[in-house]
């Protein structure tokens, strides 16, 4: 036992004199190096990372800049930006939140930890870190991401759904929607990087809206998404959800659910309320300028709710009973009830926008007429004549087209179906046909036998995958890989529908040329075939033939210029006539319009 | 000079002058000064001069969200920061109402006991520079080097760690990791008698020690005096056993008192405490292959975390005594009040002051390390 006094030997100390023996250690001038996980300067690889800038979110000291590398993709509707971050070492802590936090895992820290200069390279301090290090001789990974040092929730938050045995029974939605809890841990997951915006066609602030979401402030969150797409409640329903493929959250996890944060909004302030929140945006002036806008689906109306926002009147004709469009007239209950769109609708009119249903341009009141009466027409038509795959037998009186029975359920409630039925195509409205008519199926037959055959096999299937999964669920049987050859006919009565196995579907230049196993064949049975290949406008009648010669076309579409103007300086095209079957599309054509509208007017 | 720009200098007596001691001085810690004035060789009175390293963490830490903190508090306390991280965290899962793991309250121990060894070898370093023993310096300051070498295994970073999260710490710990620190705790152990010879029992320093710097145990609770300076005034308060955190209760370690309350006194504890501090290292070595699960509970997104709304105040028993954090959320996305109790604020200004007057002007640096100032801490 050491004795702690002043009484101990003068000698003691000397004991340390042993050192002397000892060899003395050199360091190398060469660093050491590191150890495994060490925190040294950044390693980025630039063809993972996606610019999402959530690094320069996270620093705690300022110390990253995003910066803009021209030969580097900027593919926004895949959520990248050719941004990337660059650190200024003079801030920087190597503190590796960074690290912890990047979506894509592209950021690690490396073993390197040495740099010295001369005040004339002073800025080699400010560097934009890449794959190989800091002196481009690559020492090794250091602190990098593990499976449990993520910072990030990937995984979404489930939702909700009624089961198929419940739900093949009626037209019932059939997602429950967030309740406040999962819609706020859905809306925390969200670093706000603005991908989701930058892919919307209509550039909806959902960074702004989730984030009020997050904090409890529903009012706010309509607010935002008012601010871009009166179709809040469609499209937080039925939008195609580029927002969601741009995510970046995507890259390594599921993305947020964007679309269901945005019903949730909707569903969670009451319509009162969002009529009162959309009248703030109501004009302080009127322009004394009328419109007419043809057509009163998302296009048309959203074109009409911008220019009455303008200050502009608007009137809407609409053909049908109802407006609302394909929202209504394709898109069964099930996925929108009708009551929904006819809140977006309220909202539309409540800004002041005419709807006038049940006139047919045309026949009763001609677009020349609207051009005399109006100051500006828009065409928003959208895409009503459902294509035919003209296969021997698809004249038969049995052979529907699946965007009529559509709106013939629409319209009349229901429909009449034979206890066997094929739907030919594999998009979303082979899946709406096909869902709807086993509901038709169940209610008249009390089970499901309809066959859904498309050209596409398993993987390359066009419509959405929960779509596939929920149809195959509700009972239809989906044959991928099958090409229609005839509908089968005996003595006038419809037997059945033949096809072939696809060997191919484009030709090597990527032209659509399929190729088919005939000895592949098979029958399937069919009391009635539905054709779901595509969608074409009905402009030529509507029309008139002097204005048809004097517009241009493209492939039977109209030719319209980047702000959707045709060649008629009083006439605007907008939505799925002139851009193919999308709701977001049509509603940021809506806006275009507008504005392109609202421009030409202001100095008429 | 021409007459007009002459002024006459008042002087002091003779015998009396004022000394600037600091900022920048060898026998400062840090960046601080003492303004001493001295009679002969005795100081008659001294004024302590902080706010050199006066960077305003509380009020950053208000700008940041709650995880960025965590980047910056070790630099509240340079050479033992490991304290600062844990105990910002415990506040928040305080407040929070966050779960730590079992296996993660083991880690944070070993974090913890050997950034107490690093801080003591480095004070114990500097103090015998102080008293003109500088082979016990280097071989303070190069053997809390091997141990910031585990620290640089361990967490990714030799000083500042940034290894613990509200929740949890961040990472495993590397392969073999334990074995290394077992070995380095033999070692550290094996050079204890050479500290003894050149040092904590070579009769110049004892003599040098003994009776600088005299605290009474009264003076100390009434200054808020904690830590090893209060127990070498013979009250065996620390934290980790008269309000144990973490798995400190599980623990089999002593409380080592002296009763002196000089600078002598206050060195032996330290002393003592390295050999606790060993032991405590061992148990964790032991028991941590065995305690598994996660090593953090899970905390929402950093960037949309709203803790809710509260306070909290959190304790360790860091290498210089209670070391605290009062933090306050508004239920927002960052804190709306931090404030760090940093231990040396009680002992490093009118403490020091009182200790140093009517000592000897070679005893002030030497008053100031038995201390274990830490500046840093002071200012924050």
């Amino acid at each position: 036992m050491v004795k702690y006094d002043d009484e101990g030997s003068l000698l003691r100390p000397l004991r340390a004199l042993s050192f002397l023996t000892k060899p003395a250690i050199t360091e190398p001038l060469v660093p050491r190096p590191a150890a495994e996980g060490y925190r040294g300067f950044h390693l980025n690889e630039h063809q993972r990372c996606v610019g999402c800038s959530s690094c320069q979110k996270i620093c705690d000291n300022a110390a990253i800049t995003m910066i803009e590398v021209s030969e580097l993709a900027n593919d926004k509707l895949n959520g990248i930006r050719n941004l990337r971050p660059a650190i200024d070492y003079g801030r920087c802590c190597w503190c590796a939140l960074c690290v912890d936090i990047c979506p894509t895992g592209s950021l690690s820290l490396s073993k390197e930890y040495v740099h010295t200069c001369t005040q004339e390279d002073i800025d080699s301090y400010f560097m934009m870190p890449g794959e190989v290090g800091m002196h481009g001789t690559f020492v090794g990974k250091g602190w990098q991401k593990s499976e449990t040092s993520d910072l990030l929730d990937l995984q979404r938050k489930p939702m909700g759904e009624r089961p198929a045995a419940q739900r093949i029974d009626s037209f019932d939605e059939i997602v429950n929607g967030f309740s406040a809890q999962q819609a706020e841990a859905e809306a925390s997951r969200c670093v706000q990087c603005g991908m989701c915006h930058d892919a919307c066609p209509t550039g909806m602030d959902a960074p702004e809206y989730i984030r009020s979401i997050f904090e409890g402030e529903l009012e706010q969150a309509v607010r935002w998404i008012y601010q871009t797409n009166p179709f809040s409640h469609v499209c937080g329903r039925v939008c195609t959800h580029r927002c969601e493929d741009a995510c970046s959250i995507g890259v390594r996890g599921t993305p947020l659910a964007i679309r269901w944060l945005k019903r949730y909004a909707m569903d969670h302030v009451s319509h009162q309320r969002v009529l009162q929140i959309t009248q703030e945006q109501k004009p302080s002036h009127l322009s004394a300028r009328k419109i007419a806008v043809v057509g009163a689906g998302p296009a048309g109306l959203t074109a009409a709710w911008d220019l009455s926002r303008m200050g502009h009147q608007v009137v809407v004709f609409e053909a049908r009973k109802n407006p609302g469009g394909m929202p209504r007239y394709g898109i069964p209950e099930y996925r929108l009830p009708y009551e929904m769109l006819d809140r977006d609708i309220e909202v539309i009119t409540a800004m002041g926008v005419e709807i006038r249903c049940g006139v047919e341009i045309g026949s009763e009141i001609t677009v020349d007429q609207l051009h005399q009466e109006y100051d500006a027409v828009v065409l928003a038509i959208g895409l009503h004549l459902g294509r035919s795959t003209r296969i021997p037998g698809s004249d038969h009186e049995h052979v529907k087209k699946a965007v009529d029975l559509l709106r013939q359920v629409t319209d009349e409630g229901s429909i009449e179906v034979p206890q066997e039925v094929v739907v030919i195509g594999g998009g979303n409205v082979a899946m709406d046909i096909a869902r709807t008519v086993a509901r038709m199926q169940k209610q008249q037959w009390g089970e499901v036998r309809t066959v859904v055959t498309a050209l596409e096999d398993q993987e390359n299937f066009l419509a959405d995958p929960e779509e596939v999964r929920e149809a195959a669920e509700e009972g239809v049987l989906i044959c991928p890989s099958r090409g229609p050859q005839a509908c089968v006919i005996e003595n006038g009565q419809l037997q059945s529908l033949k096809t072939w196995g696809v060997c191919s579907i484009f030709d090597e230049s990527g032209r659509f040329a399929p190729h088919f196993d005939e000895n592949d064949e098979q029958c399937h049975a069919a009391g009635m075939v539905i054709e779901a290949i595509g969608q074409m406008a009905d402009s030529e009648i509507l029309l008139g033939d002097e204005i048809t010669e004097r517009l241009e076309w493209n492939r039977g579409r109209l030719q319209i210029d980047e702000n959707c103007r045709t060649s008629e300086s009083w006439l605007w095209a907008a939505g799925d006539c002139v851009n193919g079957p999308d709701v977001v599309h049509a509603v940021a054509d809506g806006h275009r319009v507008a504005s392109s509208i609202d421009e030409v007017l202001k100095h008429a | 000079m021409r007459a007009e720009n002459y002024q006459a200098i008042n002087h002091p007596p003779s015998h009396a002058f004022e000394l600037n001691f600091g900022p920048n001085h060898p026998g400062i810690e840090g960046n601080y000064a003492l303004q001493v004035k001295v009679e002969g060789d005795t100081v008659v009175q001294a004024h302590a001069d902080g706010g050199y390293l006066h960077r305003g963490f509380e009020k950053l830490m208000e700008q940041r969200l709650w995880i960025q903190n965590i980047a910056l508090v070790p630099r509240i306390c340079v050479p033992d920061p490991s304290p600062m991280e844990v105990c910002y965290s415990m506040a928040v899962e305080q407040i929070a109402d966050i779960e730590v793991p079992e296996r993660a309250q083991w880690v944070r121990v070993l974090q913890l006991e050997l950034s107490r060894i690093a801080a003591h070898l480095f004070t114990f370093g500097g103090h015998a520079a102080t008293t003109g023993m500088y082979s016990p310096m280097f071989w303070g300051v190069a053997d809390r080097d091997l141990i910031l070498d585990l620290f640089e295994e361990f967490t990714g970073g030799r000083v500042y760690s940034i290894y613990n999260l509200p929740g949890g710490v961040r990472r495993e710990l590397p392969e073999g990791f334990l074995q290394r620190v077992s070995k380095m705790m033999d070692y550290i152990e094996s050079r204890l008698q050479d500290y003894d010879d050149l040092f904590f029992a070579n009769r110049v320093f004892v003599r040098r020690a003994k009776g600088v710097g005299v605290l009474q145990q009264a003076e100390a609770l009434e200054m808020g005096v904690t830590g090893p300076n209060l127990r070498a005034t013979g009250l065996p308060f620390d934290v980790r056993r008269d309000d144990p955190y973490l798995v400190y209760e599980q623990l089999d370690f002593e409380v080592p008192v002296e009763e002196a309350g000089d600078a002598w006194a206050r060195t032996l504890v330290r002393r003592a405490e390295l050999v606790e501090s060993l032991k405590i290292v061992r148990q964790v070595v032991k028991a941590l292959p065995d305690i598994g699960g996660a090593l953090r509970s899970e905390i929402p997104n950093p960037l949309a975390w709203n803790v809710p709304a509260g306070e909290s105040y959190a304790r360790v028993e860091s290498s210089k005594g209670e070391l605290g954090y009062y933090v306050v959320s508004d239920g927002g996305e960052k804190p709306w009040r931090v404030h760090v109790r940093g231990p040396s604020s009680m002992h490093a200004v009118q403490v020091l002051e009182s200790l140093v007057t009517g000592g000897r002007i070679e005893d002030v640096a030497q008053t100031m390390f038995s201390l274990d100032a830490c500046p840093p801490e002071v200012d924050r």
